[in-house]
Order: structure tokens, then sequence, then C-alpha cells
């Protein structure tokens, strides 16, 4: 590109006013600002003494539920379409007959790899029964690997712990279960 | 009293200065965090308290803690340096740091204790490591050009090109700085008529006329300089972290290291203590120290109004460091030579044509009135002046060149 291209749009620096040019007033008024924030309202959450406040623990993606029907079956029908979904290939699904009439599948073992997951909530929007949704819960930890692989039983009892706190997402709007009942 | 009495004081009075100057080092390195943090709105260290019992003690222990961290830290030396310079480096460093405090008082004077000092005056046994010695403030001046040997060393026998280019930086502003700050104190010198820093401590607390009134100009021309010297934002090129990773001690690490960073934060000490003593008022405060040292309480006050003054210059050290951003080299080089040198002379022509006809008796109280107001106006009228022309400015940026316009 040459100085003399059409293209560049040359910009003239600002003249300093009188009050730059004393430099005494902007230093003044630099020190005024850290001295203001010295004192003022710390945002920093001290973690394990403090919760952080989550705005919003509905939208917010944490570690992953099964969802439960009102007779307390799974609402999965191991349609796959969540393991499809991930991008980071971090559900295992094996999917069997369904002891129940109003299905043809379930899952007979639904693991999720927390370590592996890269919480993006693809599966969740992925879900046609809304099984699979993410609560709010981020602080996860775990002694070893194999731990941190999340299988059905524990997704479930994810459910069981934050249903009160986060109601279900098809209940709130309208449905009580997913399509495989109508 | 003997020598060898005089010579166990003096070692006591080290001890006590040396390990006073240890833990302050340390424990500002905390308050530097804090600082930092603090500005940016978010809490600080606040964790690491008494070992094996769970207080927390807003995180005073932290210090121990990060000593314990460098002491045990491997003690690496790549094979690439010059093993005695490598060494040798934050031991000069540190070594005149330390040094440069025998001669800086660190209170007024205990009163009676039973024992004499032969040095000192009047009894009272002297606050200072070295007491009376005339030439004070060129001690101080000559073991802070010291000090830049050890970052040259440190910057050379890494043998690294980051830490020679922050050697070279170090050493080029430390020359270019050394003139302000002399031209600040010089001023001073001669309106006090002494070298002795008590001296000009005790100049101010007799007329009641603290420097930073009587010589504004001295004042900011001495405090940008010892900015500069102890290479504090934003004169901190010598080790900028975004050009030179860390400068001179690119290439250390452990004790070494540690021996650098303390000397570095025992600069800034120095410099805090300096401007409190020479234009502060050193112990001095209006109403609480009339007269000499006559007890323990006349004693403790002046320490600690000493103290607690050096230490607000600290937190205004720490305070700039956040506030300013770094300066580039040309601009720090033109601030010097082109803003602060001239601003030194025109004090120092200042008080030399004021100096006679006005202190002949200096210590009726009118003259120094008038002695101020003619400073603050001088001060003001040079500052108004540098400012309207804008030696700052160097507008070297691309522009389109006229005639392809």
């Amino acid at each position: 590109m040459k100085a003399d291209d059409p293209d560049i749009h040359w910009v003239e620096e600002p003249k300093l006013g009188l009050a730059g040019k004393m430099y005494l007033p902007l230093f003044v008024q630099g020190l005024t600002t850290t001295a203001r924030h010295l004192v003022s309202r710390k945002v920093t959450v001290s973690f394990p003494d403090e919760r952080p406040k989550i705005g919003n623990p509905l939208i917010y993606r944490g570690v992953h539920r099964l969802n439960k029907d009102e007779q307390d079956r799974v609402k999965c029908v191991a349609c796959f379409l969540c393991a499809t979904a991930c991008p980071a290939h971090c559900i295992d699904i094996v999917a069997a007959e369904s002891p129940w009439p109003d299905r043809e599948k379930y899952p007979a073992h639904f693991a999720i790899d927390e370590l592996r997951c890269i919480y993006c909530g693809m599966c969740e929007e992925a879900c046609p029964v809304d099984a699979i949704e993410l609560t709010s819960f981020c602080d996860l930890t775990g002694r070893s690997r194999e731990e941190m692989v999340f299988d059905k039983e524990k997704l479930l009892s994810v459910y069981d712990q934050t249903k009160d706190s986060e109601p279900m997402r098809s209940a709130s709007m309208g449905a009580s279960s997913g399509r495989a009942t109508t | 009293m003997d020598s060898t009495t005089s010579f166990l004081v003096a070692l006591v009075k080290i001890a006590v200065l040396v390990g006073f100057l240890m833990t302050a080092a340390a424990y500002l390195v905390l308050l530097e965090r804090w600082i930092a943090a603090w500005v940016q709105d978010r809490k600080g260290p606040n964790r690491v308290g008494l070992p094996l019992t769970g207080l927390r003690l807003f995180g005073l222990g932290q210090p121990l803690a990060d000593g314990l961290k460098f002491v045990f830290k491997e003690e690496f030396v790549p094979k690439h340096v010059d093993w005695w310079l490598y060494t040798l480096a934050p031991v000069v460093l540190l070594g005149a740091a330390l040094a440069a405090f025998a001669v800086i008082p660190f209170g007024d004077a205990l009163p009676e204790l039973g024992i004499t000092a032969v040095d000192s005056v009047d009894s009272y046994l002297q606050l200072i490591v070295a007491p009376q010695v005339d030439v004070g403030m060129l001690y101080v001046f000559a073991l802070s050009s010291m000090a830049v040997y050890g970052v040259i060393l440190g910057g050379w026998s890494s043998n690294n090109k980051y830490g020679y280019l922050g050697a070279l930086r170090s050493s080029a502003q430390m020359i270019a700085y050394e003139l302000p700050l002399g031209l600040g104190i010089l001023g001073v010198v001669l309106m006090t008529g002494s070298l002795q820093i008590d001296e000009i401590v005790a100049h101010q607390a007799t007329t009641g006329y603290w420097n930073v009134f009587a010589q504004p100009l001295a004042f900011v021309v001495f405090v940008v300089a010892a900015f500069a010297e102890a290479a504090r934002l934003p004169f901190d090129l010598p080790e900028c972290e975004q050009e030179l990773i860390g400068g001179y001690h690119t290439e250390y690490s452990g004790m070494r290291l540690i021996l650098f960073l303390i000397g570095e934060f025992m600069h800034m000490i120095t410099a805090s203590v300096l401007i409190t003593l020479l234009f502060l008022g050193g112990w001095h405060f209006w109403g609480l120290t009339s007269g000499p040292v006559e007890n323990w309480f006349d004693a403790i006050v002046r320490i600690v109004i000493l103290l607690g003054k050096s230490f607000a210059v600290v937190v205004f050290f720490m305070l700039v460091r956040w506030s300013w951003p770094r300066f580039r080299f040309d601009q720090l080089m033109s601030l010097a030579w082109k803003v602060m040198l001239p601003l030194g002379m025109v004090n120092l022509a200042v008080v030399a044509v004021l100096r006679e006809p006005m202190f002949a008796n200096y210590l009726g109280g009118g003259s120094m009135f008038v002695f101020m107001l003619i400073n603050v106006a001088v001060a003001a009228v040079a500052w108004i002046v540098t400012a309207l022309l804008q030696p700052l400015a160097a507008d070297n940026r691309p522009r389109r060149a006229e005639n392809l316009a």
C-alpha cells in the first residue's frame, strides 16, 4: 500500500488542551480515578466462602441432568440426537427396548464425561423430548477421571437435587412431557 | 564512652535497621499487591495467615510464604552466563541499597540511656547509623550510582539480549536522571548550607517551612527523578515485561532473583525516606515536635511521624504505578533533559539569588515566608512556560505528504 493510496484514512492527532499541556491537572485526574477505585466496592467473589451469584440459573450451562417424567421414569428415548450434536463426543448412550408401552427405546446406559464436555449446551438444544438439561451447578470436583464420568443414576440424581430450584424448562413452556406421549 | 561501646551501639543500630528494612521490603511487596488489587476492584491476597493455625489475618502471612518459595526454588544458573559476575550482581545491588541507609536518620534521637556514644551530641543517642557524616547526601548519591552497577553486571553477565537491553536502558536512564536528582537537592543544600541529612531536617524543623513549600519546583524535579532512579512506573523501562520479559533479571531465579527484587524495593524505600527527609520535613510536624528530645514520648512521636510520612510517600509511589502508562524511551529522555534539567536550574538560580539577602539572619520568621511566596510564583511561571513550549511533543508519526494530497 502506497502513501497516496486513496483507501488510507489519515487521522490527525487531536491537539492538547491547556490542561493536557500543563500535565498536572490530568495528573490529579488520573490519581483521583485510582484513589476512587482503591476504596470502591470489590467485585471479587471469595469462592469457597461465598457462592457466586448466577444471574439466571435457567439459562446457565453447568452440570447436566436427565429429566424424569411425572411417573418417575427417565424421559430420554435414546434417540442419539444429543450424542450426534455433541462437538466433544462426550455422551455415551446404549439403547435398549423400552419396558414401557408409550415409547420404543430407552437408555439402558447413559454416560456423560464431564471432563470432556465443553458445556456448549448443544445436547440440550438437540433433545426432542427435553430430557437432557444443563443446571447451574458449576463447582464440579472429583478425585479421578472415572468419577467424573456421570452415569444415568448420577444424572437422574442431579435432577432430583435441582428440580425444585430449577424447574424443567418444557414444563414452564406448557408441555408436561415430550412428544412420545401424544 | 570507649570505642568498644560505641562499636556495639553502631552494631545494634545496624541490626535494627537492616531487620526493619528487610521486613518492610517483604511487607511492601504485600502492600503493592494489595494496592494493585484494590485499584483494580479486586480483593488481593487475603488467604495466607499463620501456618498450622488456620488463621488468615488478612493475608499477612503472604511475605513469609513468598520468601519460603524463593528459598526452596531451584537455584538455576544458565550455562551461558559468567558465573562470578552473575552472582555478584544482585549482591552489589542489594548491598548498595542497604549501605545508603547508613547516613539516613530513622528518627531524631533517643533520650538519655545511660550510655553516651562518643559521636553523639548532648548525650543523646542519635537514630542514625553513622551520625554527623558531613557528606551525607554525597554518600547517598554515590551509593545510588553504585546500584546501577548491579543492574549492568546482571544484564551483561546473563548473556541474554533482553537482559542486556534492560541493563543498557537502565544505565542510560540513571545517568540522565542523576542530574535532575542532584539539581533537585542542590537548592535545598544551598539553603541549608549543609550536606548532612539531619542538618537539613533540623533546618526545616527550626523554620517550620518544609522544603516542599519553600521550593516546590525542586520538589517536583526531585520526585520525578526519584521515580526514575527507583525504576518505578511510569519509568520502569529497564524491566518492562511487555518489551524485555524481565529486563536485566530475565535469567535470574530463586535467591538471586529475590535479592534483586528486595534491592529494587529498597530503592523505593530509600527514595521515599529521602523525599520525606529533604522535602517533607522529616520527623517535624507543627505543634507535635517542638524543642529537643527530652523523653521517650518525644522520641517515639518523631519516629512515628517520619515513618508515617515515608509510608504515605510509598503509597503514592504505588498509586502512581496504576495511574499512568509507561513513557516511551525518547519521552523519558526528553523529560530529563528538556524539562527537569531546566526547571532544576531555574530553582537553583532563584535560591542562589535569594539566599544571601534573605538568610543573613534566616531564623527571622518573615523572610522565610517571602522566600516561599517568591519560589511558588517562580515555580508556577516556570511550569506554565514549560507547558506552553511543549518540549515533550515529538510528532514523528507518519503523515500524508503535502504534494500527494
